[in-house]
């Protein structure tokens, strides 16, 4: 039953055109997921938790994961709605693309780096996270 | 009929005398303008970071190497039109390098040119108008040592009545005024020091706060957000109401500010990606003195 609503309800939006909502909630879903990773490395950044590589790795793993095809949940019908996504997205989806194709390959060299200290963890970590806001600053914007 | 007549234009005379004398371009006190040219330029670059000079004047954030170019030209879309960000570098033709400390003081602090005339309040000079004169003096001698850029500047596109440099003086007589917003415990030095960085300095009031429809602060809202002042999308409230960042601790503010990570581990984004930036380039206290300020600034609830 519930499922059947569900469906209704997204048919209904998909008829209205109001936005893509599938595509919405999927990028949200796996920025949020980034976040809870970076979350955990920057712990271990701050040393509020011991500096543990596996748990780095995984973290690393997580966001690699959650990066992979993100370009294709931007369809042109998901510019508006409760997005945070800025139209500059879909003015240059080239450079949107590479992006997305940066912090793949910089989290591609922290998972092969896979640091056992510290002191090699922080500027893989560095290399990571200053895409989050390169790519925040560009093409995001709050409303 | 004839008296009618006269009486009009001796009050038209008088009107105008008054506008004349409203609006006359109000100077700094010589005492503080002789100090000017005696700043120390190595403390003057973190002045200049704590101001943002170069998210307006400079290119977009240069890396960390190579010195600011402040030959302008950003372009503020706002309400009344389109402000270029003029060359503020040392060239002499193009730039400031002519200028006297005491031609800088003026502009920073009383949104006065060397040539008399008003300033738009784009050039946050309302929030610099708090600064210390020494500080002042400071950036000015630090500005003379970055690279001299040769640009031509390019006129603003203001449409009338926003076109008259010569309102701007009634609207600084109602939003021009270097007294501090907040009232705090005037020896929590580290409250003073935040207070000062937020609300001089730093300008953070001047996207963080929503505007009058003539574009003066809203102090009965400071630092309550709002429309973004330029360009699209909202400001958000940095105040500790719930609406704000009440839930941030004074120790996430503090980190936002060095890492550009807010506490949900998203990221400080659009302009507030070069404020972060120039903000993390501060000594830690002064971080953690911007925090305890904001968390001791009045909550004001979103309009939403
Ligand atoms: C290639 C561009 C890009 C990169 C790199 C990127 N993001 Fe995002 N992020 C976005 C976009 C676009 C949105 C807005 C999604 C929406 O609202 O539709 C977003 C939104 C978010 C959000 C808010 C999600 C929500 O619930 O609204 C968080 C948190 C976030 N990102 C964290 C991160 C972190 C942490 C990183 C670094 C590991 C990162 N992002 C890297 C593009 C990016
Ligand atoms: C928000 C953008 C912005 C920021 C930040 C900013 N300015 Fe400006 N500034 C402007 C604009 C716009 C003007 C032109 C005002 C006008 O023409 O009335 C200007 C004008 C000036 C002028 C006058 C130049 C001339 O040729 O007459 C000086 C000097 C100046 N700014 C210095 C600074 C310094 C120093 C800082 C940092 C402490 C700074 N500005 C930060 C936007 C900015
Ligand atoms: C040029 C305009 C501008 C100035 C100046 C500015 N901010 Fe911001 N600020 C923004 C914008 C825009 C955002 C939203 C960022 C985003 O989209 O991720 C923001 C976000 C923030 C946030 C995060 C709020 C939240 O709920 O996520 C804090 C904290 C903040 N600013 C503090 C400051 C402080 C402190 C200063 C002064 C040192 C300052 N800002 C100056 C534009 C500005």
């Amino acid at each position: 039953m519930h499922k059947l609503i569900l469906g209704m309800a997204a048919a209904m939006f998909l008829t209205t055109g109001v936005a893509n909502a599938d595509a919405i909630s999927d990028r949200k879903a796996a920025m949020k997921s980034n976040g809870g990773a970076i979350g955990t490395l920057v712990k271990m950044v701050k040393g509020e938790m011991d500096y543990d590589p596996a748990a780095a790795l995984a973290a690393f793993t997580t966001i690699r994961e959650d990066m992979e095809g993100f370009e294709d949940l931007f369809p042109e019908d998901s510019m508006t709605g409760d997005t945070t996504a800025s139209p500059k997205i879909w003015e240059d989806m080239e450079g949107f693309k590479a992006a997305v194709a940066k912090v793949e390959a910089d989290l591609d060299a922290a998972i092969a780096a896979a640091p056992q200290d510290k002191a090699a963890f922080m500027p893989v970590f560095q290399q990571v996270a200053g895409n989050c806001q390169a790519c925040h600053e560009t093409y995001r914007i709050k409303k | 009929m004839k008296r009618i007549a006269a009486a009009l234009v001796i009050l038209a005379i008088a009107v105008a005398a008054v506008f004349f004398w409203l609006t006359a371009p109000n100077p700094l006190p010589v005492d503080i303008l002789a100090g000017m040219d005696e700043g120390d330029a190595m403390a003057g670059e973190r002045i200049f970071n704590a101001g943002g000079c170069n998210s307006c004047h400079g290119g977009k954030d240069p890396a960390a190497d190579t010195l600011p170019m402040l030959g302008g030209g950003l372009a503020l879309k706002t309400p009344f039109g389109t402000f270029h960000a003029p060359n503020i570098s040392p060239d002499p033709d193009t730039g400031i390098g002519k200028w006297s400390g005491a031609d800088f003081a003026n502009a920073m602090m009383r949104g006065v040119s060397p040539s008399g005339q008003h300033y738009y309040p784009a050039f946050p000079f309302t929030s610099y108008a708090r600064m210390k004169p020494g500080d002042v003096a400071d950036l000015w001698a630090y500005i003379k040592t970055l690279p001299a850029v040769a640009r031509a500047n390019v006129p603003h596109e203001l449409s009338f009545p926003f076109s008259v440099r010569r309102g701007l003086g009634l609207w600084k007589l109602l939003y021009l005024s270097p007294d501090p917003v907040v009232a705090i415990d005037e020896t929590d030095e580290k409250l003073v020091r935040g207070r000062y960085l937020v609300e001089g300095p730093g300008h953070c009031g001047e996207c963080h706060t929503p505007r009058s429809l003539i574009g003066g602060l809203d102090k009965a809202r400071w630092l309550g957000g709002g429309p973004a002042p330029e360009g699209d999308g909202k400001i958000p409230n940095i105040t500790p109401d719930a609406s704000g960042i009440g839930s941030w601790s004074a120790e996430d503010i503090a980190y936002s500010m060095e890492s550009g990570f807010t506490p949900e581990f998203d990221s400080l984004g659009g302009s507030m990606a070069d404020v972060q930036r120039n903000i993390a380039r501060l000594t830690a206290e002064d971080r953690q003195a911007i925090a305890a300020y904001l968390k001791a600034a009045p909550p004001v609830a979103s309009s939403r």
